[in-house]
């Protein structure tokens, strides 16, 4: 044990993570804009890291111990102040210091709720549930269900609001509501290149909209020529990998997240960066990926992103990778960097996520909250002494 | 304290409508209002000012006077009330008011869906923007950043650009939305609505307050009313801490049956703010054989010693004396807005103004108070100190009373219910609908529990009732209504048609699904396809009967016949159904005979479990949007 602490002591001076969020900092790096493993390898190890300060945080979590309504977190959302967190058993509030809980009797569609979504100019929230997608402004609570409105499914995994769109994925394909309207236009196998409508996540902006399709790889919507575009694993349905960057990595998508005109991919088998001309694949083998298995991604720009695997929350800076977690064997709070050059640093923390299992993310300033398969974590970022 | 008995009496003449002839009627009008010396209907189409909302110029010079009827803003002397100009402005024009450095005025014109911007020196509107859809009020923050406009159809607020009028985002409010009040600061912004939210059925009704951050543009509370289903005008004390909104509390879960225990409305205002706590308190205004029917405009005296409310039905300004108020809300426990001994205590006076009073505005002095007329195109000036109308000014219009005024002010008068109490207007706002559900006595209580419909573009629509059961109009608001509603005397014969008549004219508001072009979008024409279609998915044939064409055909979409669509509950006495026509369907949530779709998708996904109400099981997801998106262009 001695060691190891000696060894990451040691290292430590060595790492160059940059901050990971907002603009407190700008990447090391450019991002690679290969689009072959050699050629981005190649990228990567020429780079001459500046001295950065390693991104440290100190984890404060949640539990129903501490008031958050159900320890099984699928989806937080940071709106200023105030954190939502939706959970397997109704829509927690953290506000001043306190938590408080919206269920199905306060006009929740479900209590379980899947996604989260903030539509910036309104303040209004949105959230997709197990049962219907519901919209919590001003305190009130309004429920689109697939009986009572045109929404495709009530089983909601995504939810995201682009002006006065709101873009939805569902178990039954695509939907979008327009505010100003009320007209909800579906999508699915009839009407755009959809092999499969089990739509997992979906990231909407202004000019694209992206849909993580389960099965069936990126939907892309151009909001500009309103053509739908389709983005698939090269090689199939297999699970090889025969030409590393070729294209998305894997066609089951879990998370996608499009910022600063890249967008990220997450799947059950890897991950992709596009810049809409490159793909960049992320594995285990030649990431600094725990898992391959990849809840979600978030990107924070174009060349920064977070990824929630089943084995721990992962900070990418362009070329470091940073693993937060609690140790999968003993418990005990970890924080590992894989650098440019592969080396592995073990880095010495006293509080991780809490739980290794990461369903979903979102961004605080320089913070970063973080839905767990048991708890929600709270990660302030530490400065260096 | 000065009080109105209803009086129906009206001789009755000769009535030759469509000839145009001139008839002559009696005394039903006389001696209370600036039209009392009328004595001809006139059967011509005649533009009417129909005054709605004043407002005085932040110099106390000018009186601006918003005109419905004519839309028009007339602009007055604020000392002697001489016409300076008159503006015209868009179509049916519902709300306006000034930047708060005074130098524009904005008006929310309803039907074209406009603002008109005026230029309050040189007196011209010198910019029309276009907004959302029935814009009804429209306020500026005080920083002129942020145009705020009530949207009445799409039920939201509307934020704009200030200087460009450009959309920036729209802001979910309550169903109907439609009057926005600035609180004294100018920090917060009280919106009200006139239909109540979406509530599951035969629930108390809903409604809100909502709440607007105008530094920030965004909700940041919502005020319940709960049973109240339709709110109006609000207003602050100068201080800012008593709040007052003007409401109708329908009685609709019980049987309408008790009219003389004032069992339909009680006519309320909910107090809210730091001079009544953390909790809304709704008192009412009436008392009875006192009632205060459809109260609409608040306003509050300066010293905050009054709060004056106009009451459309009523055609009174009711006074309040608000220490008096403040005492007995101390002494008495909640709820008591059904209490008809309650305003006794602090109403102290019950004032006579013109036909259908609604805005209703202080003179800078804070001495007289100025009631719009909307009905009898006057403006009652009332002396506060007094409390008696001082004057009465007439706005420059026709001098003879039309027909179709006529049945305008009959259906908006509640004179000819028992002891005054109700009118046409309280169920059909604006002579549209409620969104409520009501157990008519002729059925049996307890049976055949019926939502209301719209009144637009009924003509050729008949029979009306939700059974039929009503061949025509005079039928439907002649004996029924005498015998059921208003449990009194009912219309004289002419007025009965000139009553009929104003209904049958009401057009349908434009409808705001169907493109400017007259095309439809590709998803309507999916629709259409689906409402006339002879074969279902699996081609089929679907039996002319049970196609949506069927029933709902011709112009208006109704056959006019009874058909049984599955829907018979068991309160229901019969399952054929007359056959509602699909004017501005969009518009008029909750669905079915008896309000059992909270939407149109629920009459189908929820409610047709055999295809008894068009084939419509056969359809996926998306085909049932597409019928859906055709009907809202109906």
């Amino acid at each position: 044990m001695k060691t190891k602490s000696t060894f990451a002591l040691a290292a430590a001076a060595l790492l160059v993570i940059s901050a990971p969020l907002g603009n407190a900092a700008s990447p090391s790096t450019p991002a690679p804009k290969s689009h072959t493993a050699s050629t981005s390898t190649k990228v990567a190890t020429a780079r001459v890291a500046p001295p950065q300060v390693v991104a440290r945080y100190r984890f404060e979590n949640f539990t129903t111990a501490n008031g958050l309504p159900d320890d099984h977190v699928y989806s937080v959302l940071v709106d200023g102040d105030r954190i939502w967190a939706g959970t397997d058993n109704g829509l927690g509030l953290y506000e001043n210091g306190k938590w408080k809980t919206f269920g199905t009797k306060d006009g929740l569609a479900h209590r379980a709720v899947l996604s989260l979504a903030l539509d910036k100019r309104t303040g209004d929230v949105w959230a997709g549930t197990m049962g219907g997608l519901s919209r919590i402004s001003g305190g009130r609570i309004d429920t689109y269900t697939q009986l009572n409105s045109g929404l495709s499914n009530d089983v909601v995994y995504g939810v995201s609001v682009e002006n006065e769109n709101v873009w939805v994925a569902t178990a039954a394909g695509a939907s979008r509501l327009d505010l100003n309207t009320g007209e909800w236009s579906l999508y699915n196998e009839r009407n755009t290149p959809m092999a499969e409508i089990w739509v997992y996540a979906v990231s909407a902006t202004p000019t694209k909209v992206y849909y993580a399709v389960w099965g069936s790889g990126v939907l892309e919507y151009n909001q500009q020529t309103k053509v739908w575009d389709k983005y698939d694993d090269p090689d199939g349905e297999n699970e090889m990998v025969l030409f590393k960057d070729q294209g998305l990595i894997h066609e089951i998508t879990t998370s996608v997240s499009y910022v600063d005109k890249v967008l990220w991919v997450a799947t059950y088998f890897g991950d992709s960066r596009y810049d809409g001309r490159y793909w960049h694949n992320f594995l285990i083998k030649d990431s600094g990926l725990p898992s391959n298995f990849t809840n979600v991604v978030k990107g924070v720009d174009a060349n920064r992103a977070w990824f929630g695997t089943d084995k721990g929350l992962v900070y990418y800076d362009g070329v470091n990778w940073a693993v937060y977690r609690p140790s999968l064997t003993t418990g005990k709070p970890e924080m590992t960097v894989r650098d440019a050059q592969g080396r592995i640093t073990q880095v010495p923390v006293t509080t991780a996520p809490s739980h290794h299992y990461i369903l979903n993310i979102d961004f605080q300033g320089n913070d970063i909250w973080v839905a767990t398969a048991k708890g929600l974590s709270h990660g302030i970022l530490q400065q260096e002494k | 304290m000065t009080l109105r008995l209803p009086s129906a009496k009206a001789s009755v003449v000769a009535a030759f409508v469509a000839l145009g002839v001139a008839v002559v009627t009696g005394s039903l009008w006389s001696g209370r209002r600036a039209h009392a010396d009328i004595k001809e209907r006139s059967g011509e189409t005649l533009t009417y000012v129909s005054p709605i909302e004043m407002l005085f110029s932040p110099d106390g010079k000018r009186l601006y006077v918003l005109c419905q009827g004519s839309d028009q803003v007339r602009v007055l002397d604020a000392v002697n009330y001489e016409p300076i100009k008159t503006i015209s402005v868009g179509h049916i024009p519902r709300g306006f008011s000034f930047s708060p450095d005074g130098m524009r005025l904005f008006v929310a014109n309803t039907w074209d869906d406009k603002i008109s911007v005026i230029d309050t020196g040189t007196l011209e509107v010198v910019a029309t923007w276009p907004v959302g859809a029935e814009p009804s009020n429209v306020v500026e923050d005080r920083e002129g950043k942020h145009l705020f406009v009530a949207n009445r159809i799409s039920n939201d607020v509307a934020v704009l650009n200030a200087q460009t009028g450009e959309e920036e985002k729209r802001l979910a409010a309550g169903r109907g939305t439609s009057y926005i009040t600035p609180s004294p600061d100018g920090s917060r912004l009280y919106v009200t609505h006139v239909y109540p939210n979406p509530a599951p059925q035969r629930a108390a009704p809903e409604s809100e307050i909502t709440v607007i951050d105008a530094s920030r543009a965004v909700v940041i509370e919502r005020i319940p009313l709960h049973s109240v289903a339709h709110s109006f005008h609000v207003a602050f004390s100068t201080d800012g801490r008593l709040g007052v909104a003007a409401g109708l509390h329908p009685k609709n879960l019980i049987p309408l049956a008790h009219l003389e225990h004032g069992g339909a409305f009680a006519d309320t205002l909910t107090l809210f703010g730091a001079d009544v706590g953390e909790k809304t308190i709704e008192v009412p205004l009436d008392e009875l054989e006192r009632y205060a029917a459809r109260p609409f405009g608040v306003a509050i005296a300066p010293d905050k010693s009054h709060i004056y409310v106009t009451s459309g039905g009523s055609e009174i300004v009711t006074v309040i004396d608000v220490p008096r108020l403040m005492r007995f809300l101390r002494t008495h426990k909640p709820p008591f807005a059904q209490d008809l001994s309650a305003s006794s205590n602090y109403v102290v006076a019950r004032i006579a103004v013109g036909q259908d009073p609604r805005g209703i505005v202080f003179s800078g002095d804070g001495h007289n108070l100025l009631v719009a007329n909307r009905l009898d195109d006057t403006i009652s000036v009332i002396d506060t100190h007094s409390n008696r109308v001082a004057s009465t000014i007439p706005l420059e219009g026709p001098k003879r009373l039309s027909v179709l005024r006529h049945g305008e002010q009959t259906f908006y008068t509640a004179r000819y219910s028992f002891q005054g109490q109700i009118g046409c207007a309280n169920c059909h706002i604006d002579s549209t609908f409620d969104g409520l559900t009501w157990d008519l006595e002729p059925d049996g209580f307890g049976r055949d529990i019926v939502d209301n419909k719209l009144l637009e573009d009924t003509k050729g629509t008949e029979p009306f009732k939700w059974n039929g059961g009503n061949p025509d109009m005079p039928t439907e608001c002649g004996p029924r209504t005498e015998k059921y509603f208003w449990r009194s005397e009912n219309y004289d014969d002419l007025t009965l048609t000139d009553l009929v008549v104003y209904i049958r004219s009401l057009p349908p508001r434009p409808n705001r699904w169907r493109l400017t072009t007259g095309e439809l979008t590709p998803a309507q024409e999916r629709g259409k396809a689906i409402f006339s279609r002879a074969a279902d998915s699996f081609g089929k044939p679907i039996a002319e009967t049970n196609r949506c064409s069927f029933c709902h055909s011709g112009p208006k979409g109704t056959s006019k016949k009874s058909f049984d669509v599955g829907t018979k509950r068991l309160t229901d006495n019969a399952g054929l159904f007359d056959t509602p026509q699909l004017t501005n369907i969009a518009l008029t949530a909750p669905y079915l005979h008896d309000a059992a779709a909270a939407t149109l998708e629920e009459i189908w996904t929820k409610f047709n479990p055999d295809d008894r109400h068009g084939r419509t099981n056969d359809l996926k997801k998306d085909e049932l949007n597409d019928l859906i998106q055709y009907l809202r262009t109906r």
